[in-house]
């Protein structure tokens, strides 16, 4: 088991560690995982007006995997619109770090967490548009 | 006093040095190859290279290598493993292989030792399921080299598996597990000059095998146990070091060619098969083969008699009876095995103090003759 | 001697996983050396000096290590390990007994080797009954007794715990099955030379040992067979009909020497080592206890060898800890089972909840611990889990006042 280099350097600094507040309305927040399974990962994502995601913040109970996936993944959506962070794949983040086997889902669960705080974002925008309406 | 000229290559070798150093190392390097952190990886790449080393001693993939605590547990897991209930030994087997499987039909060997194929033939053209063959590459005690290639062309064709001892032959012959075409292959450290405590089962890719050692999953759950480190780590080293073989023959030929110039009547048993140019077993007739084995030491050369790995006892041996040798003759046979660190003085030890025992046992005989 | 000088410990990580092998004691290695080098003989050649003098050396350590239990030498037999002595002991036992009993007797906790012994013995038409522990990880006397039948065969209970190194009552054990006139095997492979084994006092027919976790090399163990009254075993390696026909193959006399080397010295120092041991557990749980809030000891801490420690460092996941504590060398859950990092069943037989058995690491403490070491593993140890309490969402949701069991979390 020897990890590359990559996932060491985001395991040993990892980018973004932190939250943002959840009950703001541009920030999406995911909580994906289970505590009896391992691993859990919370992802937030701050979206600007102009729709590109300027923030985003991660929490990880983890192995150092998990860690480094979710630290990447947060490195990755900065300044990418929602489509375009939605589009990530967690092949991308499995070849980046180079994960074993028996890693690769670690990239799943990050993958899973990006998307769960795109979907959590959009609901909240939903709701704001029709209160609006 | 002078080192004892140490002929008895076949019950075990003295370490070569470079495997004790290599073991040394390992011995304090420490580790369960097991466990995750930095300690445990280090000696897992230890055994892994060491793997490759056996690998490339067997002409085989490193994946077949299956570590044991030596040739006796490789041939009991390889007779277990294979799974099948019909099993055909030849009639030279070690102990390891016959005990194993008492029910064994035996396959004939002729006057050298040779497994006799027509007979073996005979047997798996007989209707029933399909065997597990056992023949060793060359025998421990007369190193007869058996057609291990033959045996597999015909096991084939009855859909017959093939395991094949090479314990003894390995380091003095080529053990090419793909050329010979065999499924199972024992080998041993300590007989390669390499540690007692290990050896190895190769279980050629594709070969149905069924483990028998229950617990941590080792081997790829082939063997559980944690690995002798410092043993595979020698076994490696002693593989690598043997594949440069054993050029001993000359000496064998000479001291044989000593030996029947002094007693004419000295039979080699197996002299006329093809033989591992390490061994010789020999007879001084009319003479006890405990006797020249004690007046031997006495003068400071070890050599031993018959099948002397059986746990020390001396008795009748098996391959010898299997070869039709009369008990009385087979009882007067010593096994006389060189090995990586013989040499030329050591055959010259031996051949003044077998010539000193026969003259004087050569009186004594006629005497005993005359009481009698 | 100039091997010696090899040892050395200053460059590498702190050893703390004595339990999953421990470093060779340099005395050991130098009993050994002489049987690698100028005594090499085959033990069992019987005709010449360097046999004998390899047999002698073979002997000296079989009573070396039946001194260590209280057995007699004729009754110690030499094996690979102490996964082949389980298996010999309990397969052995069972099929040599078969046509008058089926049932067997072991607990939830035992090392891997003993329950996938059972296991194929229940396909072989055994019964098994696996024994609860309670939650300090010791058996139920009661239970035990309730679960002997006329139709047990052995009963298979480990010495002490190899993750969480509590001692099983082993003297109550060994009465029961006396009265019960069944056959008591104990797996002591975490026992011998740490705690007092006495296989008269404690009614033991069956124990096996490890030369790797008593400070010897590996690819060697033994086994103890009782001779009165007599315990019969169907060997697992036939052949030369080596050790009473138990176990054949050649004996590594250099290995034998080791184990048994090793064996003497832990009987003569086992008193002060473990007062030395004690105190440095104790030391170090302190450390921790004192810097950190919600660690937990899993097992008793009472009945249990001075050089474990279990701890869950709870919403730390214990693989990360261990990535961290890169100059630590520990172990997560159980590291016997060939690098698979899935929860420990030891940790889940106690009763300990999955998301806390995920943060635990594995602490042993040997003979080669220092007080030094104790502290930097404890510094180290602090600094990681606060750094990735930090990081972690659970840590953040407790601080919270969110009841993590409250969350309805997604299976995955």
């Amino acid at each position: 088991m020897a990890y590359s280099e990559k996932l060491i350097d985001h395991y040993e600094n990892p980018r973004n560690i932190g939250s943002l507040d959840k009950n703001s309305e541009d920030v999406g927040t995911g909580l994906v995982g289970a505590p009896a399974c391992g691993d859990v990962m919370k992802l937030q994502i701050r979206v600007g007006a102009d729709g590109l995601i300027e923030d985003a913040k991660f929490k990880t109970f983890g192995c150092g995997s998990a860690i480094a996936s979710s630290s990447l993944v947060t490195e990755w959506v900065k300044g990418k619109t929602i489509d375009e962070a939605e589009s990530i794949k967690n092949t991308d983040i499995a070849r980046h770090l180079a994960l074993p086997p028996v890693k690769i889902h670690c990239s799943v669960l990050a993958e899973d967490a990006i998307k769960a705080a795109i979907a959590d974002y959009r609901a909240k925008t939903a709701r704001k548009d029709e209160t609006a309406e | 006093m002078r080192a004892p000229a140490y002929l008895d290559h076949n019950a075990t070798s003295p370490l070569r040095p470079a495997v004790l150093d290599a073991m040394v190392e390992a011995l304090c390097a420490g580790g369960n190859p097991s466990a995750v952190h930095g300690v445990g990886r280090k000696a897992r790449s230890l055994v892994d290279a060491a793997r490759r080393r056996v690998a490339e001693l067997a002409f085989c993939l490193p994946g077949d290598v299956v570590f044991t605590s030596g040739g006796t547990e490789a041939n009991n897991l390889a007779l277990r493993g294979a799974g099948r209930r019909r099993v055909l030994a030849s009639a030279v087997e070690h102990d390891s292989v016959g005990k194993a499987s008492p029910e064994a039909e035996i396959i004939r060997v002729d006057g050298e030792g040779v497994v006799d194929l027509e007979a073996l033939e005979r047997l798996l053209l007989q209707p029933g399921e399909p065997a597990l063959v056992c023949v060793m590459l060359a025998n421990n005690e007369t190193g007869v080299v058996q057609p291990v290639g033959e045996v597999v062309r015909l096991a084939r064709r009855a859909g017959a598996l093939v395991h094949c001892d090479a314990v003894q032959a390995a380091g003095k012959l080529g053990v090419d597990v793909h050329g010979l075409g065999v499924d199972y292959l024992s080998l041993s450290a300590h007989k390669l000059g390499g540690p007692t405590g290990v050896g190895a089962l190769v279980v050629c890719n594709g070969a149905p095998f069924v483990s028998d050692r229950r617990g941590g999953g080792q081997e790829a759950n082939r063997r559980a146990g944690t690995e002798n480190v410092a043993g595979i780590v020698g076994f490696g080293a002693a593989a690598t070091a043997a594949r440069s073989g054993l050029p001993v023959a000359p000496l064998r030929d000479r001291l044989e060619a000593a030996l029947r110039s002094i007693a004419p009547g000295a039979r080699v048993f197996g002299g006329g098969a093809r033989r591992l140019g390490n061994t010789s077993c020999i007879s001084m007739p009319g003479v006890k083969a405990e006797t020249q084995v004690m007046a031997l030491d006495l003068a400071g050369v070890c050599v031993s008699a018959g099948a002397a790995c059986s746990s020390g006892k001396v008795q009748r041996s098996a391959v010898l009876d299997a070869m039709g040798i009369e008990p009385a003759e087979a009882a007067t046979a010593i096994r006389v095995s060189l090995g990586w660190n013989s040499e030329s003085g050591d055959i010259d030890r031996l051949i003044a103090a077998w010539r000193d025992l026969y003259i004087r046992a050569g009186k004594s005989d006629i005497d005993d003759a005359r009481a009698a | 001697m100039s091997v010696l000088s090899q040892i050395r410990r200053n460059d590498q990580p702190i050893y703390l996983d004595y339990q999953a092998t421990t470093p060779m004691d340099p005395r050991v290695l130098e009993a050994m050396m002489p049987y690698f080098t100028h005594k090499f003989g085959n033990p069992h050649s019987r005709s010449h000096s360097y046999g004998w003098e390899s047999e002698e050396g073979v002997e000296k350590a079989r009573a070396q290590v039946a001194k260590l239990i209280g057995a007699d030498d004729k009754e110690v037999i030499f094996t690979s390990g102490a996964t082949e002595s389980n298996n010999l002991a309990i397969r052995g036992v069972a099929e040599f007994y078969q046509d008058r009993k089926n049932h067997i007797v072991t607990t939830l906790t035992e090392h891997k080797c003993v329950l996938d012994t059972c296991r194929h013995l229940e396909q072989h038409g055994f019964e098994v009954t696996y024994l609860p522990v309670q939650k300090n990880g010791l058996i139920d006397l009661d239970a035990l007794r309730a679960a002997v039948t006329d139709k047990t065969v052995v009963v298979s209970v480990m010495a002490v715990n190899n993750e969480i190194g509590v001692i099983q009552p082993l003297a109550e054990i060994g009465k029961i099955c006396r009265e019960k006139k069944t056959f008591f095997h104990t797996d002591a492979a975490q026992a011998a030379g740490k705690i007092a084994l006495d296989v008269e006092a404690m009614n033991i027919d069956l124990l096996s040992i490890s030369g790797h976790k008593i400070y010897g090399p590996k690819g060697i163990g033994a086994l103890y067979v009782r001779r009165k009254p007599r315990v019969r075993l169907v060997p697992l390696i036939v052949g030369g009909g080596q050790e009473r026909g138990f176990r054949s193959g050649t004996l590594p006399a250099p290995l034998c020497v080791g184990l048994g080397e090793a064996a003497e010295i832990a009987m003569n120092e086992m008193e002060t080592e473990a007062k030395r041991l004690t105190r440095l557990q104790a030391r170090m749980l302190k450390g921790l206890q004192d810097r950190l809030s919600e660690i937990y000891v899993n097992g008793d801490l009472e009945h249990r060898i001075p050089g474990n420690l279990n701890i869950s460092f709870a919403y730390v996941e214990g693989e990360s800890l261990m990535m961290g504590i890169k100059n630590l060398a520990v172990s997560s859950g159980s590291a016997c089972t060939s690098a698979s990092l899935e929860p420990s069943y030891v940790l889940r037989a106690l009763g300990v909840e999955e998301e806390l058995a995920h943060t635990s690491l594995r602490i042993g403490l040997g003979r080669f611990t220092t007080e030094h070491e104790v502290d930097t593993a404890v510094d180290e140890l602090v600094r990681h889990v606060e750094k990735l309490r930090a990081m972690s969402p659970l840590w953040e949701m407790a601080q919270e006042g969110i009841d993590i069991k409250s969350i309805e979390w997604a299976a995955h």
